[in-house]
């Protein structure tokens, strides 16, 4: 497989074909959060909103517009952590970043595992440039889940 | 005709990606430095390193000599008077001090001399819809701090220059009117006489980006009648830290400086300080010497390859690429195939229905480079309907094996991310 075909994983291209959780749903709950995150270098965006049900991620919708690996990896990690517990985001997070900054290598076996349909983007992690943009939705994700937090400690 | 040049490149033989030659499509961000241009470089700091303008020792004088010589070759490339010519860290930096010194003149600085300069509610600036973020938000902060009002030439849907709008948008209120020589999107040479013809009318001050037409046509500043006109370095074979700015002398005399430090003044009191005549009061502080050292070596470098011969390159180039990229399916090239004042070797283009970002990334694949996103021009992205685009742009050590490469790789695009053209 070349580096192109790594990067561009047939999960990858099915995800930005077929994104899930595109289209912001309209939540009616006291706990919820959102975020709208730019990648500067490219003019990319996404919105991401979320609500909470005490420590679970019980919505996660989003908008946005942008390259393959932006839109497939907001596709993905609406999956990933959709009806989750917090904790399990966070770790789930912390293992995308960890891909991330992994050079084009996979994870250990835990770490797979959690990750799913994620694993696609290690080959994202050999281009420092576009790590940005598999990065993108998750920034959004974890700003809204701070939001949707603060929320709840107002009520 | 040009010459084959790419051995005088020495980063061009390195490979990329896994082995593969480098295929260097990226001339419009920054172009790659012939031996000639390091050499000088390296030579200046090896043999000739000393404080310019500063100390009598022998090492200063000849610092202080290849300084102003360096300044003389590249006012001749552009066939101006060396004392028209400041060195500048860059474009940017030119086009700053220019809407600064406008700035400062509004805030009452500079003099009688600088009555020209003052700005205030009423007066307008003009700048166009197509130029680079650098000759546009200058002078929308300029507007901002002087309380005057900014206009713009807009763009047509194939991204040029709507130049019936000339006089309707510059009027009598009009005090300067910034432009570019031609767009690093659509490379589409710019009527530069339609311009100044309507600046003058009005007596507006005119302003011309030249960063993408300096470096690959030959520049006249007498022939294009503008006020001022800023390149860079790093875009014309030259290092990087180090561009140009040339006005006309008695504008550049009385436009106060905005910069201010060692070196550039006459006298300085605890109270007040005079400023020396241009250039000099807009060089403050230590300059990147050996940088302009190495931008003269690069305008020598062109002149010797004469820029005749280089825009000949350029124009066959631009052929290649944009007859080529316009012709495959499902492939939009953005602005005309052609225009009446030219185009330059450029081709931003648009795969329907693929990103930038992914188009790039396949190109790079391949060992092409090219730049994606808005390229600095986000104004005229957005008036074309879109937030980027895939950019190539070629040099004087493009060959058409290059251009077409790109072509080849481009026309494997749709199919690769799936897209039914």
């Amino acid at each position: 497989m070349s580096d192109l075909e790594q990067m561009y994983q047939q999960v990858i291209m099915d995800h930005a074909r077929e994104a899930h959780g595109r289209g912001l749903v309209v939540l009616d709950s006291p706990h919820v959060g959102e975020s709208h995150q730019v990648n500067t270098t490219c003019g990319d965006e996404v919105r991401v909103r979320v609500a909470l049900d005490g420590d679970t991620v019980a919505s996660v919708s989003w908008e946005g517009s942008g390259c393959s690996i932006s839109q497939a990896s907001v596709s993905v990690l609406s999956d990933l952590v959709t009806g989750e517990s917090l904790e399990h985001a966070d770790v789930t997070y912390e293992a995308f970043r960890a891909l991330m900054g992994n050079r084009g290598v996979p994870l250990d076996e835990f770490r797979e595992d959690l990750l799913g349909d994620a694993t696609a983007f290690v080959g994202v992690g050999k281009y420092p440039a576009r790590i940005k943009c598999a990065l993108l939705g998750w920034m959004a994700l974890r700003d809204a889940l701070v939001k949707a937090q603060k929320g709840e400690a107002d009520d | 005709m040009l010459p084959d040049v790419r051995h005088d490149f020495p980063l061009l033989s390195r490979t990329v990606r896994n082995g593969k030659p480098l295929v260097y499509l990226d001339s419009g961000a920054t172009s790659q430095k012939p031996h000639a241009v390091l050499n000088a470089e390296a030579e200046f700091y090896q043999f000739h390193n000393g404080a310019v303008a500063r100390g009598a020792h022998l090492l200063a004088e000849e610092a202080t000599d290849a300084f102003e010589t360096a300044r003389a070759d590249v006012a001749d490339f552009i066939r101006a008077a060396p004392e028209e010519v400041v060195s500048t860290p860059g474009a940017t930096q030119s086009l700053n001090l220019i809407a600064n010194g406008f700035a400062a003149a509004s805030d009452g600085l500079g003099g009688s001399e600088a009555d020209r300069f003052r700005l205030g509610a009423g007066d307008e600036i003009v700048v166009t819809e197509t130029d680079h973020h650098a000759n546009v938000i200058p002078w929308q902060q300029l507007a901002a701090r002087t309380g005057a009002t900014l206009r713009w030439i807009g763009a047509n849907d194939d991204g040029t220059l709507r130049y019936e709008e000339l006089d309707t948008v510059i009027t009598d209120r009009t005090r300067i009117v910034a432009f570019t020589h031609a767009s690093n999107v659509t490379g589409v040479v710019t009527d530069v006489t339609a311009f100044v013809h309507r600046a003058q009318e009005v007596g507006a001050v005119t302003v011309l980006d030249a960063c993408q037409s300096v470096p690959h046509l030959p520049v006249n500043v007498a022939e294009l009648g503008v006020d001022f006109l800023v390149f860079s370095s790093h875009k014309m074979l030259g290092p990087t830290g180090v561009g140009a700015l040339w006005g006309r002398k008695e504008l550049l005399d009385a436009l106060p400086p905005s910069i201010y430090g060692g070196s550039a003044i006459k006298v300085v009191t605890m109270e007040t300080t005079t400023w020396l005549d241009a250039p000099q009061r807009f060089e403050p502080g230590t300059q990147p010497v050996a940088q302009a050292v190495g931008m003269a070596a690069a305008a020598r470098y062109l002149g010797d390859l004469g820029m005749d011969n280089v825009a000949a390159h350029e124009r066959r180039i631009a052929q290649i690429l944009r007859e080529g990229a316009s012709a495959i399916p499902g492939v939009r090239l953005l602005g005309p195939v052609d225009a009446p004042h030219g185009v330059l070797g450029i081709a931003a283009v648009v795969v329907e229905g693929v990103h930038a970002h992914d188009v790039g990334q396949v190109l790079d694949d391949r060992g092409i480079a090219v730049r994606v996103g808005h390229h600095c021009a986000q104004p005229l992205h957005r008036r074309l309907g879109l937030t980027g685009s895939t950019r190539a742009s070629g040099h004087v050590y493009t060959s058409e094996d290059d251009a077409q490469a790109f072509l080849d790789v481009l026309a494997t695009v749709p199919s690769f991310f799936g897209v039914t053209v």
